[in-house]
């Protein structure tokens, strides 16, 4: 690794200042993207008001809709940066544990009836009974991670596998719909506000994390158990739990998530529920520059990066790619930053900036 | 007598990193059958300057000669081929795989791998040099002595021409730094050139011929072991005259407040997992002692069960009287003690954090979760103590993994400053720093004695003990077996009581 | 072995102690997969002794045998792959339109699932061991990548119509001496699929390879410590790239396995399999970390994954959610297993 920190520090120019900053991955991919968007099809930052089926005014635009769907994804990168920080590994299971926390919801809100007319229980309660289920499956990856010292991806790998048959089991393979509009609130709109509900959540769940990075330690703590377990613990600290609690906590984030995807479709399908979003979240983490060995992060690097990978899902269905062919873009572009912000191709790049710059001098003083 | 055949030539190399010149035309040379020490504070250049030359890192100016022929050497490969072998102060070798097989990976030629006789011919070298360890042996079941052990027998058979060991006495005991020179001495007379990298002034003048002092990146000369008292040495390495680095206990007046004989801690039967024996210790308020013996003897062990460092499993520890329940660092803390690890780089830094969050960690979790200091707080913190105990480093922002080993030392002494201890526990903190901030260390202890404060000091050098410690526990084989003070003081007397019986 | 582990406790400790990391876990694995197989035996009834069951576990795995052996070689070296999957379907989906559509013969069907492994193996191995990106990123960026170009290729899932591949699809090999009778009371050879022959030698071969040769050990030197490695004289980065081309190789040849197998192009293949394909080295005494770990543990993994699910389903929980349940309770026993008996070696072996 000492290669990497020589390689990095000898960049040394103006630009290598700039580009050695951390925020500068997912601030650069988003202007690339908003650059394309404004030469192909400059329409993309319209925002219209339509009227809903409720005949509520709400706002549209592709904008909008990047920022409504990017919230499942940013809350969720809160906490998958926080599990990346302190234990050096990701979590795999969060698409998973969503469809169980969703499940849950759905089963206590149903009743034993799977169509119930009304609520069986007032949503508040479902939410909590959830957010309980994620919390005990977070615990669960906690403890294998934290106390039985099994790598997180590994670790995660069984709730990645059993979880979303739980979910089903849970339910008893029924597919439950809720009618009560009410429920639907959370995935679509409040009455009268035009703006998606799901923005204003991922915007509670910002300030909530932005206050307890500022009135708790738990930065420091997190980052300190990460870099060195060891010296961590003889300073007073305890690795173990401080890892337990990140994947706690991710369960709420999880739980959160799961409420706004059950109130999407007012219903849920185990098996396409969050699909694939633990590899988006983890992107996310790791195109917030975050080192995924852990350590040091940037949280809103991190909910950046979510909304860049929300833009371009966003940007290629504005492009008429088909939903399932859109992985092999995304791939593409994720290499293709991932590729930019190596030390080897940023180093070749100064370089090449640095001779330019010699060369227009030479002209200059010719 | 092989004499002035130059094996190896470094001449004007020049290396920088971002914000530093590590190197600025620097002159090397090494005769065959020599052993060379290369001196120099941290951060005088001699590790760049060994991995320049050992192809980790890449030289920006200058010129390596082998044998008189210029060479090229770009990664840890060519300059095995070319025929320097290196052995490095940490162990650079693999845990996962055999001790054979860590001698003989990744040099050779042939795709194939012989088992039979490479296991053969490890367990024949292993034998020869009274290596305890057998060749199917995994690495990772081995001590770290044995480990460095295999690390030298691996350059050793390899037939260099230069032979780079960069102190790799730093984790041995005495007995198996004699067995290392007597190697050393061999290899010497076979005509291989030995580059000494060491920060123990006896060990140089045991078995070097020569010594080359480095100073800030740059060369302060080449001298022959004859012509250079111990004193001028140092002042060399360090720049400046040295006054008296023998005295420095008189300078600080002992501690002699109104309960200067009040026993701060007190433990009785005290046992840890690590598997010593249990021991009853005390300390009064103001006092320095410490604990001596040889390396692997247990002190280190004693110190970190004091602290909770490892788990308890029995005895009692009393705090000014009261009995005190130590299970975890942070009971201790708690305890107004404070333990700045032997390891550094394992248990003291944190890597990637700044200086400034490194200084305010331990004071921070004493302070709890809910109360995060402030910037403005912890800059000040960081500030007042970078300059108390003049750190040098670039920024309160800068990551103390880019700091020199003596700086990070005092960063986590001043880490533990901070939380203003009653009693602080230093296991080694002089270890593989300059002499220069060693002697910071020591007046330091002293002062804080001074002051009030009890200390425990453990150090590999017996004369740092003799100079900071007013009672001494001695231990041998994970067993305290005696104590010294006053009179009994001497270097012989400790030596004698290591050692056990009537020598 | 297993009885001597239940009647002399001190001299298994002794044991242990010197065994090395890899060995120990390989031993777990495979007296866990005899117990499991003698426990679905007792319990389950004889299916499981006829030898065609458990011949029918190699035909249906191996594919995955194919690609779990590359994976453990890649996490020896201390990297991932989670692309494998991703190009298995890929190159099912190609040769299917190659063979089906394109009227294409089986040799440059085969050709074309080496060359798609291979590629795959090149670039990511490139961007792991040259640039040094995460190997978690760049092979997540080829499993999209692939599961993408599976479906811009052909969106529809189809069987393949071509006679040559029909006949291979269909050959099977007899082995003497293991048939069985029926209900009705005829008797039936044992057979095996050419896969499973593949499967074997690549077995076979990885096992040397990672044995006998510099190479394979220098993926065990890469894997338990990188830096070591460097001073060692080891080209990490070269290492570190050829375990990726392997990985794809292999991937190549366990896709096109599987093609034989399924005998049709879908984008819904092979889902999944990464996962069971990491599960399987886990279970086979690999080590995520790097460093530890066995090809001879890895078919030993497989086919104590699918014996576990044959187990499911014959003792009638055919709901489709125990499978999921239970593979993951077992991955779980493992790594329990793996964690404690490691953490208890480390504590009466490596201490000073």
């Amino acid at each position: 690794m000492q290669k990497n920190t020589t390689k990095k520090s000898g960049i040394g120019s103006v630009l290598g200042g700039l580009v050695r900053n951390q925020i500068f991955i997912p601030i650069a991919a988003l202007l690339l993207l908003v650059l394309f968007n404004l030469i192909v099809d400059p329409t993309f930052f319209n925002i219209s008001v339509d009227v809903n089926s409720d005949g509520y005014r709400i706002l549209s635009g592709p904008i909008v809709t990047v920022l409504n769907f990017g919230s499942e994804l940013a809350i969720l990168a809160i906490g998958m940066t926080l599990v990346t920080a302190a234990s050096g590994g990701q979590d795999i299971s969060v698409g998973a544990t969503i469809a169980i926390a969703g499940s849950v919801m759905l089963r206590v809100l149903c009743g034993t009836n799977s169509r119930p007319d009304t609520l069986q229980a007032p949503i508040i309660v479902a939410f909590l009974v959830g957010c309980l289920a994620a919390m005990l499956a977070g615990a669960f990856n906690g403890v294998l991670v934290a106390y039985f010292k099994i790598q997180p991806m590994v670790a995660t790998l069984i709730l990645f596998t059993a979880g979303r048959s739980i979910a089903a089991w849970v339910n008893n393979n029924e597919l439950p719909v809720i009618s009560d509009p009410k429920f639907a609130y959370f995935g679509g709109f409040l009455p009268g506000i035009p703006i998606p509900t799901p923005i204003f959540i991922a915007l509670g769940c910002m300030i909530i994390i932005a206050l307890v990075l500022r009135f708790t330690t738990l930065g420091l703590y997190t980052q300190a158990v990460g870099i060195n377990e060891s010296s961590s613990r003889l300073n007073g600290l305890n690795p173990a739990f401080i890892k337990f609690l990140t994947f706690v906590i991710l369960g709420v984030c999880v739980a959160v998530v799961g409420l706004i995807k059950v109130s999407r479709i007012s219903s849920i399908n185990y098996s396409v529920v969050a699909k694939d979003i633990e590899m988006d979240a983890i992107l996310a983490v790791a195109l917030g520059g975050n080192a995924l060995s852990g350590g040091k992060f940037n949280m809103w690097a991190s909910i950046l990066g979510a909304y860049v990978i929300q833009f371009l899902t966003t940007t290629l269905y504005k492009c008429n790619v088909r939903s399932d062919a859109l992985p092999a873009y995304k791939a593409v572009v994720v290499i293709i930053l991932v590729v930019i912000s190596t030390p080897a191709v940023r180093t070749w790049f100064s370089k090449v900036g640095k001779s330019l710059k010699s060369k227009l001098q030479t002209k200059e003083v010719a | 007598m092989l004499v002035s055949e130059n094996v190896l030539e470094m001449k004007n190399i020049c290396k920088s990193f971002p914000g530093v010149r590590a190197l600025q035309n620097v002159d090397f040379k090494l005769r065959a059958g020599e052993i060379h020490a290369l001196m120099g504070e941290n951060g005088a250049g001699k590790s760049t300057l060994i991995k320049v030359l050992t192809g980790v890192y890449s030289k920006d100016e200058g010129d390596i000669y082998l044998d008189g022929k210029v060479v090229a050497i770009h990664s840890p490969q060519d300059a095995q081929r070319v025929g320097i072998s290196t052995v490095y102060q940490e162990i650079t070798l693999c845990p996962n795989l055999s001790v054979a097989e860590n001698m003989y990976i990744g040099r050779g030629t042939g795709k194939l791998q012989n088992w039979k006789k490479q296991n053969e011919d490890a367990d024949k070298i292993l034998k020869s040099l009274d290596i305890p360890a057998k060749a199917t042996q995994q690495l990772a079941s081995c001590s770290i002595a044995v480990q460095q052990m295999v690390a030298i027998a691996r350059a050793v058979d390899m037939d260099c021409k230069v032979l780079i060991l960069d102190e790799p006495t730093s984790s041995l005991d005495d007995l198996e730094v004699q067995k290392l020179f007597g190697l050393m001495r061999d290899l010497k007379s076979r005509g291989v050139g030995i580059i000494f990298v060491t920060h123990f002034l006896d060990q140089v003048y045991e078995v070097c011929d020569k010594i080359t002092v480095l100073r800030d990146g740059t060369l302060v000369g080449e001298y022959s072991i004859q012509e250079m008292p111990r004193v001028m040495l140092v002042s060399k390495m360090l720049g400046k005259d040295l006054d008296d680095m023998s005295d420095i206990k008189g300078e600080q007046a002992p501690y002699n407040g109104k309960d200067a004989s009040e026993v701060v801690l007190e433990a009785e039967g005290l046992q840890s997992d690590a598997g010593i024996k249990p021991f009853d210790f005390y300390i009064k308020k103001g006092e320095v002692n410490g604990f001596t013996g040889l390396l692997g003897s247990g002190r280190s062990e004693c110190v970190r069960a004091i602290f909770g460092a490892d788990r308890v499993i029995g005895g009692k520890v009393k705090k000014n009287g009261k009995i005190v329940n130590i299970n975890k660092p942070i009971d201790a803390m708690k305890n107004g003690i404070a333990y700045l690890p032997e390891d550094r780089k394992i248990d003291g830094i944190v890597g990637d954090l700044s200086v400034r969050d490194n200084i305010i960690l331990a004071l921070q979790v004493l302070k709890g979760p809910f109360k995060p200091f402030s910037k403005a707080e912890a800059y000040k913190f960081a500030d007042e103590y970078i300059k108390l105990l003049s750190i040098k480093t670039a920024s309160a922002d800068t990551p103390i993994k880019s700091l020199s080993g003596g700086n990070q030392q005092k960063v986590i002494l001043g880490r533990w400053l901070l939380t203003h201890p009653e009693y602080l526990i230093l296991d080694e903190p002089t270890r593989g720093i300059d002499v220069g901030t060693k002697i910071d260390i020591q007046k330091l202890v002293l002062e804080l004695a001074s002051e009030g404060m009890s200390v425990t000091f453990i150090s590999s050098e017996t004369d740092e003990m003799l100079r900071t410690c007013s009672r001494l526990v001695v231990m041998r084989d994970r067993k305290v077996v005696g104590e010294l003070s006053g009179e009994d003081l001497t270097q012989n007397k400790i030596m004698s009581t290591i050692a056990g019986g009537d020598k | 072995m297993s009885k001597n582990a239940n009647t002399n406790k001190v001299r298994l400790g002794d044991k242990m102690k010197n065994m090395t990391d890899t060995n120990l876990l390989l031993t777990i694995t495979i007296v866990v997969f005899f117990l499991m197989y003698i426990g679905a035996v007792v319990f389950q009834g004889k299916g499981f002794l006829k030898p065609q069951t458990f011949l029918n576990i190699l035909n249906a795995n191996a594919a995955l045998i194919i690609v779990s052996c590359g994976l453990s070689l890649v996490m020896i070296t201390g990297g991932i792959d989670i692309s494998v999957g991703g190009v298995v379907a890929l190159i099912s989906m190609c040769c299917a339109v190659w063979l089906d559509r394109k009227g294409g013969n089986v040799f440059t069907a085969v050709l074309i699932a080496l060359g798609i492994g291979l590629l795959f193996g090149i670039v990511q191995g490139f961007l792991v061991a040259y640039l040094d990106i995460q190997p978690f990123i760049v092979t997540l960026a080829g499993m999209f990548f692939a599961r993408g170009m599976t479906t811009i290729v052909n969106t529809n899932p189809f069987n393949v119509e071509n006679e040559e591949f029909g006949a291979l699809k269909a050959a099977r090999i007899i082995i003497p001496g293991l048939g069985s009778t029926t209900k009705k009371g005829i008797y039936v050879n044992a057979y095996i699929e050419i896969g499973v022959v593949v499967a074997l030698l690549v077995v076979l071969v990885m096992f040397c390879l990672l044995r006998w040769t510099k190479l394979g050990r220098s993926f065990y030197a890469v894997g338990g410590n990188q830096q070591s490695a460097l001073m060692l004289g080891i080209n990490v980065r070269r290492t570190k790239f050829l375990s990726h081309v392997l990985c794809g190789l292999l991937a190549g040849i366990g896709g096109f396995v599987y093609f034989m197998h399924v005998g049709s192009g879908s984008p819904s293949h092979a889902s999944g399999m990464e996962m069971n394909a990491i599960a399987s080295s886990i279970i086979g005494g690999t080590m995520l970390t790097g460093g530890v770990g066995n090809i001879i543990g890895t078919f030993f993994g497989v086919l104590s994954l699918s014996t576990i699910q044959n187990i499911v389903s014959s003792a009638g929980l055919d709901q489709a959610w125990w499978t999921g349940i239970t593979i993951a309770a077992m991955l779980c026993l493992f790594l329990v297993i793996q964690s404690v008996v490691m953490a208890r070696k480390k504590k009466s072996g490596g201490k000073k």
